[in-house]
């Protein structure tokens, strides 16, 4: 029979992260977000936008990156889930741009 | 240790070599099409939420007077943690590990039925304080975007809560592993979502 410490090593031989591994990225996912809520708290002024975008896209490539296995399954599954991401972005500037330009 | 831990280095990555003209899992390859597809679904919901958001409301409250941000943080760091759960009860059917792979997937339903709880209870609270879906066009799409989400998370509880039966009736075992991997895809696709809305629409003024 195979322990778990044995399993996990196996895992960690194939380039898969551990538990104790996903814990530890929990474990920033929660830092990050109490630093999110920090900003509420805290007077940023003009870099309040820019530093919250940063954090969101630092969890969001995190949880897709280590959570979502993308770091270590096949590129085609990240180049179908950019290619959403990147046509959402694109619906949302083309919507901004109509409005810029043809709202009354 | 867990008793029902077997020998698990032949099925530690049951989904690699598949015969298929990808060589990928066609379920799995399915389930990210489906997840990029979302993506445009969340965007339009997002966009056009962004836009109702800059117009002053021509009755009731506005939406960001309403907002209850220590509230929501909790909600959202319930539901992050929610995708730690999940991603262990993968890493528990990998291994073979029957009786942890439903704890730790009750756990993530249980998670996630607090995440939409208190979801209602905001929204419940947004409705005493003068803001109906109807109110105004911030209020519309405060709820619509919002709501959809909700929903999203409320289908991932019920296939969660299918695969604990299954595997109670001994019907997903480890060579069922990829199931549980897709079913964690949308999962986690639920909370990046939400990582999305938390930031634009709570915490950008």
């Amino acid at each position: 029979m195979t322990t778990t410490h044995e399993v996990e090593h196996a895992d960690h031989e194939h380039g898969h992260p551990t538990d104790r591994t996903y814990i530890g990225i929990a474990l920033v996912l929660g830092l990050i977000t109490a630093a999110e809520v920090a900003t509420y708290y805290v007077d940023l002024g003009a870099l309040l936008g820019p530093v919250l975008i940063v954090m969101m896209i630092a969890k969001f490539s995190i949880v897709a990156g280590w959570f979502m296995h993308l770091r270590f399954d096949s590129n085609l599954f990240t180049r179908v889930f950019v290619s959403g991401i990147v046509l959402a972005i694109g619906v949302y500037l083309a919507a901004l741009t109509s409005f810029h330009y043809f709202s009354s | 240790m867990s008793a029902t831990t077997v020998d698990a280095t032949s099925a530690a990555h049951p989904t690699e070599a598949h015969h298929t003209s990808t060589g990928l899992s066609n379920e799995k390859l399915g389930m990210w099409v489906f997840l990029g597809s979302e993506c445009l679904l969340f965007g339009g919901l997002i966009t056009t939420f962004l836009f109702y958001r800059e117009k002053e409301p021509l009755k009731g409250p506005a939406i960001g007077d309403l907002y209850d941000i220590p509230y929501t943080s909790v909600s959202s760091f319930v539901l992050l943690m929610s995708s730690l759960t999940m991603v262990l009860a993968v890493s528990a059917i990998k291994r073979h590990d029957q009786r942890n792979t439903r704890v730790w997937l009750f756990t993530t339903a249980l998670l996630g039925a607090s995440f939409v709880a208190g979801q209602v209870y905001e929204f419940t609270i947004f409705y005493r304080e003068g803001l109906g879906y109807t109110t105004n066009l911030q209020g519309s799409a405060f709820y619509t975007l919002t709501g959809f989400h909700g929903v999203h998370v409320s289908l991932g509880i019920v296939m969660l809560l299918s695969a604990v039966v299954l595997s109670l009736r001994g019907r997903m075992g480890p060579e069922r592993a990829e199931t549980v991997e897709i079913i964690g895809l949308y999962w986690h696709f639920v909370d990046v979502v939400w990582i999305v809305i938390f930031t634009v629409v709570y915490l950008i003024p």
